[in-house]
């Protein structure tokens, strides 16, 4: 319950929070500490330097961006969720984040620790993967974009460098529905299926079924070559390697993969 | 050690804190406001919910040093001038509490829905509360306190 | 919320008199008390289930800021006077392990403790436990009831050879085997009890403050049993009795799991003592989950013999049970406390029950919310439905068949229930539910085969309150007594002090007790302070479980009044110059019959505390107490219906209404005897839909915290439909049962029997506890295959 001891620096700017983070080995960013300040209680994290970033107001925002919207990385879940711009341009994004955590947690976790922080398990992945967003970090060779489906790399882990702060997600104008399956209302995904629609194809992706947020390759292509949404649906376990925990089993996740999937398509496409 | 000043229930505190000091630590124990309580390590449970600049928070899952310089509301600031708070006063006309360990996490959380949500459905309600949990009462008369603080 | 508008007397839903203080967070619990020159004390506790402890190295600990002690086991080991309390050996041949606060040289379970520390502060004693180094050596554990009796199993015990700790059997009407051959139908039925976490949402918490100088201590803790646990921990600590003060202030929720003594408490008193500071110990969440007694746990057989007609004419039952690595105060015995009950609310004829108790290395069970009963009426309402289903009658109609509809009724496993009405409240409950038109939409969706199935689910439950009359508890080898004592004390201002042995945490003594007392003797609900939890201050007492609060102390307390009125009615007697029986008397004022000169109670009240003119040979002041000690056990009833809906393609099975029309007799506080029941339902759901304490091979608990071990929200449940029928305990001054638990007894079987029916057509008979969504999957498709 509480948390080892660690050394704690203000950023006043994100290039100085890129400076903190090369300036001490076992450094980690602190946005809203929703997903880190569990763990270290638990000390199952026990970072040496903390580098709060959580008083970068510039970093809270959603703004059309051309034809994306752009959404600053420490955006709390509840402004997400409440946005009337995302509410027009993309209603997948804002409901996803009000089903994220509790109502507390969605007043101080942030979309872009939800995201960094890798977790297979958080809704917010998925979805960013289904809408082929970008984002947008900076570290001390620059800002770089990638892609949401090259982000993820495995649990809990991403492509940011340790010394890399995420700074901006950017999403289509885009449609779509995700479908979270948990017991509790407070908790993490059991599975997830984010279903995006733009220009008449979906794209699917999964939560919880693998290290990383997994693309649903195979019911994407069954799909394209006019298969129907159950059909379709079947393939949604294909090449997933979900966990098996106290929460279901990974034979359990993939039959729930394809129902759910099975469901979001045909809430989606209706 | 950090110098930090936090609005609490109005009054400007300033203390010195470890970083590691959580929120709802310095509000029980540098601050003497033992309101707010702690029922779990895992963010699951909103025993320690407090408003944080009038919104919802878990204060066992901020730092003090985090809520430097911002407004902290907990239990012990919600009655004025002896008058409980409708919130307050719905629990205890309801029946909204029973072993009473729950009661202030529960109640910030009450109030901090209805400040976005002013007549909330029970639907609404019941989704609001899903990160507090309470052991003895089964949530029908907290459901139906905060549906009776909404009207008031 | 000082002056009290509303109605109070007996029968009203008063305003609770604890709110004020809980709801602008000024409760009294552990956490929030602070002494001068407090220490903290932490505990290093074992990661394996099973380990020989064979080296304990402190140094570091010892070394680092702001600690001043440490300790291992060994080191504490003469200290102790005596081992941690088991107050209930159930047979004369009992394995029963010692059991010291700090093992010594084994660990027999994940979180038993190994050493502690005591440090300046919270965090500086978790960070030196963390630097204490244990050398073990792992040993291969058992985590598995069945497993655990297997040949060759490892032993949690090696020196009684075997993990059995003991076989109770209990045997009563006619002979079982004879019914069961002569049976038309027979069901045998296997369910598993899950093993549950009671959560309680204050975690558990030490305050000992010494008197070096005397020797005295006072222990502050988060129990339901400050009077039992003076008791034993003068045992234990070898702090002498009369030295020895112990204070449950606040409590924030028990369930059973703070009916315990526990090590922390023994060790707050040993440190403090020996170290001469105020020592605190306050639980996190994760630590419960290890160190606080677990609930259930417990395989159950059960058959049924009936006629074609479908009359149940036996029942026979064997339980074997996880005692897990100890046995700490009830653990042998609470599965007991439903042996008598496994016939439900049936006539059955011959009644045969065996209970084996087994060890594993796992966090010792022992009493959780209902202690025996919700696991009987679990088996016996699943029974029911089981032969329902193999003689196609409608579930309510073969419970109606059965129903004991005459009282006082001697039941077959030998107690006498004292009173009920068991149609009344069936009736009752399906005019709430509605129960053809819940029928017809089932029908509706079986037809259409809709995904989501409806299922209708009923536990028509009976179960005994109030524990105990200490002349059976002796005869079930029980060390201490059912008793109650209550006092009342008429301060000369005409305030009252009410004391309870009871003690609350969550229950609203202050409230219910308060409107007895100003009822009977007419003084203002406001003006009766109920004191409670304190050895120094209520010095008898047996304190709060098994649904005894009202069904013994109150029983106590109405005769406490009742001496109340008698001296008093002397005192009035004398000053009003009559004969006391010319007095009549009604709420609270003596009348001389016939005419208008009175006196009251509170005026009898100053006269004894001034005592000028008293009658000869009667003491100054007015104050009585009362010990009670019950005839019998008090048999709450009632129905209760599920109405579930299941998912059959995701398994996910949804509440949607909840109908419980209970009898508990005399109601002193609708809304609260509401708020308990409510309560209790939510426990007793969440056993069949989300909770279990999930162990590995290993002996790790895989649901160590609130993420994993699923308390449902308020988002989880729907709105509870209560309403009451009543029928008095002739037992009870009041005619109070006791309502504490009957919730949580009744409402397990409820949502399983309703999932199972909305399984019905699909062929599931049977789903294990909780119904997760991926067991409703996987019993779906066996049954297809």
């Amino acid at each position: 319950m509480i948390p080892a001891k660690f050394d704690y620096e203000v950023a006043g700017s994100v290039d100085q929070a890129v400076e903190l983070l090369g300036s001490t080995d076992g450094a980690k960013l602190l946005a809203g500490g929703h997903s880190l300040l569990p763990l270290m209680k638990l000390r199952f994290a026990q970072p040496k330097l903390l580098v709060d970033i959580g008083r970068l107001s510039d970093l809270s925002y959603v703004r059309e961006d051309g034809d994306r919207i752009a959404i600053g990385a420490l955006t709390r879940h509840h402004d997400v969720a409440n946005d009337k711009l995302l509410a027009k341009a993309n209603p997948l994004v804002a409901a996803t984040a009000a089903g994220i955590g509790d109502p507390q947690v969605r007043h101080v976790g942030t979309i872009g620790g939800s995201v960094a922080h890798g977790d297979p398990a958080a809704d917010m992945p998925a979805v960013l993967v289904a809408l082929e967003a970008e984002l947008v970090a900076r570290g001390p060779k620059g800002e770089r974009t990638i892609a949401a489906g090259d982000f993820f790399t495995g649990f809990l882990e991403t492509t940011l460098d340790a010394e890399e702060v995420l700074t901006e997600i950017r999403v289509p104008k885009a449609e779509g529905v995700y479908v979270k399956f948990h017991r509790r209302s407070q908790d993490w995904a059991t599975v997830g299926v984010a279903v995006a629609r733009s220009n008449g194809s979906a794209h699917v992706a999964l939560t919880n079924m693998g290290q990383t947020p997994v693309r649903a390759e195979a019911v994407e292509a069954a799909l394209a070559s006019g298969a129907n949404v159950a059909d379709a649906a079947e393939k949604a376990a294909e090449g997933t390697s979900p966990p098996s925990d106290t929460a279901a089993s990974a034979e359990f996740r993939q039959h729930l993969a394809r129902v759910l999937t099975r469901r979001a398509l045909e809430q989606a496409l209706n | 050690m950090r110098e930090i000043a936090i609005t609490v229930n109005g009054d400007r505190r300033e203390l010195e804190v470890e970083p590691r000091e959580l929120l709802v630590y310095v509000l029980r124990e540098r601050l003497g406001l033992t309101g707010t309580n702690v029922a779990c390590d895992t963010t699951s449970c909103g025993a320690c919910t407090v408003l944080l600049d009038g919104e919802s928070v878990k204060s066992c899952t901020l730092l003090a040093v985090q809520a430097d310089g911002r407004e902290v509301t907990t239990i012990e600031g919600l009655a004025e001038n002896g008058h409980l708070h409708p919130v307050q006063q719905a629990f205890h006309e309801q029946h909204g509490l029973q072993c009473g360990y729950c009661t202030p996490g529960m109640v910030m959380a009450a109030v901090s829905l209805l400040g976005e949500n002013a007549n909330p459905s029970e639907s609404e309600i019941r989704e609001a509360l899903e990160g507090n949990l309470c052991r003895c009462t089964g949530y029908v008369n907290i459901v139906k306190a905060v549906r009776h603080a909404a009207a008031v | 919320m000082a002056v009290t508008e509303h109605e109070t007397g007996i029968g009203a839903s008063a305003p609770r008199k604890e709110d004020a203080r809980l709801l602008q967070g000024q409760g009294s619990y552990v956490d929030n008390l602070t002494l001068p020159g407090m220490h903290w004390m932490a505990l290093v506790r074992s990661p394996h289930a099973r380990a020989r402890i064979k080296n304990v190295d402190l140094s570091k600990a010892k070394a680092a800021e702001g600690v001043v002690a440490a300790f291992s086991g060994a080191d504490l080991e003469d200290g102790w006077a005596g081992p941690l309390p088991m107050a209930w050996p159930v047979t004369d041949d009992i394995n029963n392990p010692p059991h010291l606060p700090v093992a010594t040289t084994e660990a027999r379970y994940v979180g038993d403790a190994v050493a502690v520390v005591v440090a300046e502060t919270r965090a500086l004693a978790k960070d030196a436990a963390e630097l204490v180094e244990v050398d073990y050596e792992p040993l291969p554990a058992v985590v598995d009831i069945e497993a655990a009796l297997a040949d060759g199993a490892p032993l949690v015990h090696e020196e009684f050879g075997t993990n059995r700790c003991y076989t109770w059997p209990l045997k009563g009407g006619e002979d079982v085997d004879e019914l069961f051959k002569g049976a038309d139908v027979t069901v045998e039925e296997r369910y598993r009890q899950q093993r549950l976490i009671p959560n309680p949402m204050e975690p558990r918490g030490v305050l000992a403050q010494p008197v070096t100088a005397t020797g005295e201590i006072t222990l502050y803790s988060s129990t339901q049993i400050p009077h039992i646990a003076r008791v034993t921990l003068a045992l234990a600590t070898g702090v002498p009795e009369s030295k020895l003060r112990v204070v449950a202030p606040d409590v924030g929720g028990g369930f059973g799991s703070k009916l315990q003594v526990y090590p922390e408490e023994a060790l707050g008193i040993a440190l403090a003592a020996k170290l001469g500071l105020p020592v605190k110990w306050i639980e996190e969440r994760s630590e419960n989950a290890l160190a606080t007694h677990h609930g259930r746990d417990m395989i159950q057989e059960i058959s049924l013999a009936a006629t074609k007609e479908g009359k149940i004419t036996a029942v026979r039952v064997r339980l074997t049970v996880s005692m897990g690595a100890y046995l700490m105060i009830i653990t042998p015995g609470t599965p007991l406390l439903g042996a008598w009950v496994y016939g439900g609310a049936y006539d059955i004829k011959g009644y045969e029950f065996e209970c084996s108790g087994v060890f594993t290395n796992q966090t010792p069970t022992d009493a959780y919310r209902g202690a025996g009963r919700p696991e009987a009426t679990y088996a016996i309402e699943r029974a029911v439905d089981a032969l329902a289903r193999k003689l196609e009658m409608d579930p309510v109609e073969l419970r109606r068949k059965n129903f004991i509809t005459e009282f006082p009724n001697t039941i077959a496993s030998g107690l006498e229930i004292d009173s009920g009405d068991y149609n009344a409240a069936l009736d009752r409950a399906l005019e709430i539910l509605d129960y053809d038109a819940v029928r017809r939409e089932q029908a509706e969706r079986r037809e259409r085969g809709d995904a989501k199935q409806l299922g209708v689910g009923f536990s028509t439950y009976v179960e005994m309150c109030g524990l105990a009359p200490s002349r059976i508890l002796g005869v079930l080898k029980y060390a201490a007594g059912g008793w109650e004592a209550a006092t009342i004390r008429c301060l000369p201002t005409g305030t009252v002090q009410v004391l309870t042995g009871t003690t609350p945490h969550g229950q609203s003594h202050d409230t219910t007790f308060a409107q007895v007392v100003a009822d009977r003797l007419g003084v203002d609900y406001d003006d009766v302070e109920v004191l409670h939890g304190d050895t120094s201050i209520v010095p008898l007492g047996m304190d709060t479980y098994g649904s005894r609060s009202l069904a013994i102390g109150m029983a106590a307390l109405c005769n406490a009044s009742d001496k109340i009125v008698a001296k008093s009615k002397k005192i009035a007697a004398h000053s009003l110059e009559v004969a006391e029986d010319d007095l009549e008397y009604d709420g609270g004022t003596f009348r001389v019959r016939g005419t208008d000169r009175t006196m009251t109670v509170k005026e009898s009240a100053f006269a004894a505390w001034h005592a000028h003119d008293l009658p000869d040979g009667l003491e100054p002041t007015l104050e009585e107490t009362a010990v009670y000690d019950p005839s019998n056990f008090s048999w709450p009833a009632g129905t209760h219906i599920a109405v579930v809906e299941v998912d059959t393609e995701t398994g996910a099975a949804d509440l949607v209404r909840y109908v419980a029309v209970d009898d508990v007799g005399t109601v002193i506080n609708p809304q609260i005897v509401d708020g308990q029941v409510q309560g209790g339902i939510a426990q007793g759901v969440a056993q069949a839909l989300w909770e279990e304490a999930v162990y590995d091979d290993s002996g790790n608990l895989l649901t160590g915290s609130l993420v994993n071990y699923l308390m449902p929200s308020a988002a989880e449940l729907p709105d509870f439909e209560v309403d009451r029928t009543t029928t008095e305990s002739p037992n009870h001054p009041l005619g109070a049962k006791g309502v504490g638990e009957t919730g949580t007894i009744a409402s397990t079987p409820a949502v399983i029997n309703a999932v199972l029916d909305a399984l019905g057509p699909l062929g599931v008979t049977d789903i294990a506890m909780p119904a997760t969504p991926e067991r409703v999957w996987r019993a779906i498709e066996e049954a297809r295959s």
